[in-house]
């Protein structure tokens, strides 16, 4: 069946799958990545098509935020949500994003940047 | 938690991965999505957010009628470089009225390269200032277009009024080690940024 075409326009309608919720429970980057093994997947399959989708996206290869989205053709606010959700749900592991304070760790981590792209 | 301490496989211990990002930015059709491909390791993803009711008189509605929102695109690449090391490249989109996606594009981004194409000059005056806003280390990249004319840097430096301490390189964003090179100048420019930032080098002037 073809949905028809709401006059207020499409403003909710992606937030459905969140029940329209549009703040996450965490605020994560959109380079920030996520990674799931076998048994969080299997977990989530309990936990609705649209989480299990993002689980199996991250199934043995870690994923950003950003790919999720991009792989699930869900809209980036959308996935945020429910990326969160499943972080505080135990159904996916939020590893850092590149760390913004401390000289050292900074310039550390572009020094592991620079020679990895010299390396290529 | 009662379960806390259950943790099969270390199922929820795994090893840190880090992710770092570079910001490819300037105008439309001047080949940020090109550069990205050129290195990346997967096809250049996109990604959408929906600009919601407060971009709406931005936007021009008229053009699609019963349309209040507006999805806008980004596109960007992957290069993993090591088992706990990502970097990702995020083109920001080319219509400089959506600001308020680059802010979340630029947090946390290690630099930006702004690419520059001769023909259409002045597209690249709103990420310039913006990034020098931000104090984001950016790195400006001449995008060589065969049919486009041919400048020196130094004309180019002038015309964009770009610092001296602002590296401006010639590139090709179909070439892999073109673009390779783009990004080694942004990495090296913001660690000189930072150690200048903490007093390992005299500031310039």
């Amino acid at each position: 069946m073809e949905p028809r075409r709401d006059p207020r326009g499409a403003l909710v309608r992606p937030y459905a799958v969140t029940r329209g919720r549009t703040e996450p429970l965490q605020n994560i980057a959109l380079e920030a990545v996520l990674s799931c093994t076998p048994t969080q997947s299997a977990e989530a399959r309990f936990a609705g098509h649209d989480k299990y989708r993002i689980a199996s996206v991250c199934e043995g290869r870690a994923q950003s935020l950003a790919e999720i989205a991009a792989y699930t053709r869900m809209p980036l606010g959308v996935t945020r949500v429910l990326v969160a959700d499943m972080v505080a749900e135990g159904l996916l592991t939020l590893h850092t994003a590149a760390p913004a304070t401390g000289f050292a760790a900074r310039m550390n981590l572009l020094g592991r940047v620079l020679s990895g792209l010299r390396e290529l | 938690m009662d379960f806390a301490n259950y943790d099969p496989a270390g199922a929820n211990r795994s090893r840190e991965i880090i992710s770092a990002k570079i910001v490819i930015a300037g105008g439309f059709g001047v080949g940020k999505t090109t550069l990205v491909g050129a290195i990346s390791e997967i096809q250049p993803l996109t990604t959408e957010a929906l600009m919601t009711a407060a971009g709406v008189g931005i936007d021009d509605p008229s053009k699609v009628p019963g349309k209040e929102t507006t999805t806008v695109a980004m596109d960007f690449g992957r290069i993993t470089m090591a088992e706990d090391l990502i970097l990702y490249l995020f083109g920001t989109p080319g219509q400089t009225r959506f600001w308020f996606m680059w802010d979340e594009i630029i947090r946390g981004a290690v630099g930006a390269a702004v690419l520059v194409d001769t023909r259409r000059i002045t597209d690249a005056f709103a990420p310039l200032d913006y990034f020098e806003n931000r104090n984001l280390p950016y790195v400006v990249a001449l995008n060589r277009f065969d049919d486009a004319p041919q400048y020196e840097l130094e004309e180019v430096r002038e015309a964009l009024a770009i610092s001296p301490d602002v590296p401006l390189v010639m590139c090709d964003a179909r070439r892999r080690d073109s673009v390779k090179q783009v990004l080694v100048t942004v990495v090296e420019h913001a660690m000189l940024r930072l150690q200048a930032e903490h007093g390992f080098a005299a500031p310039v002037g």
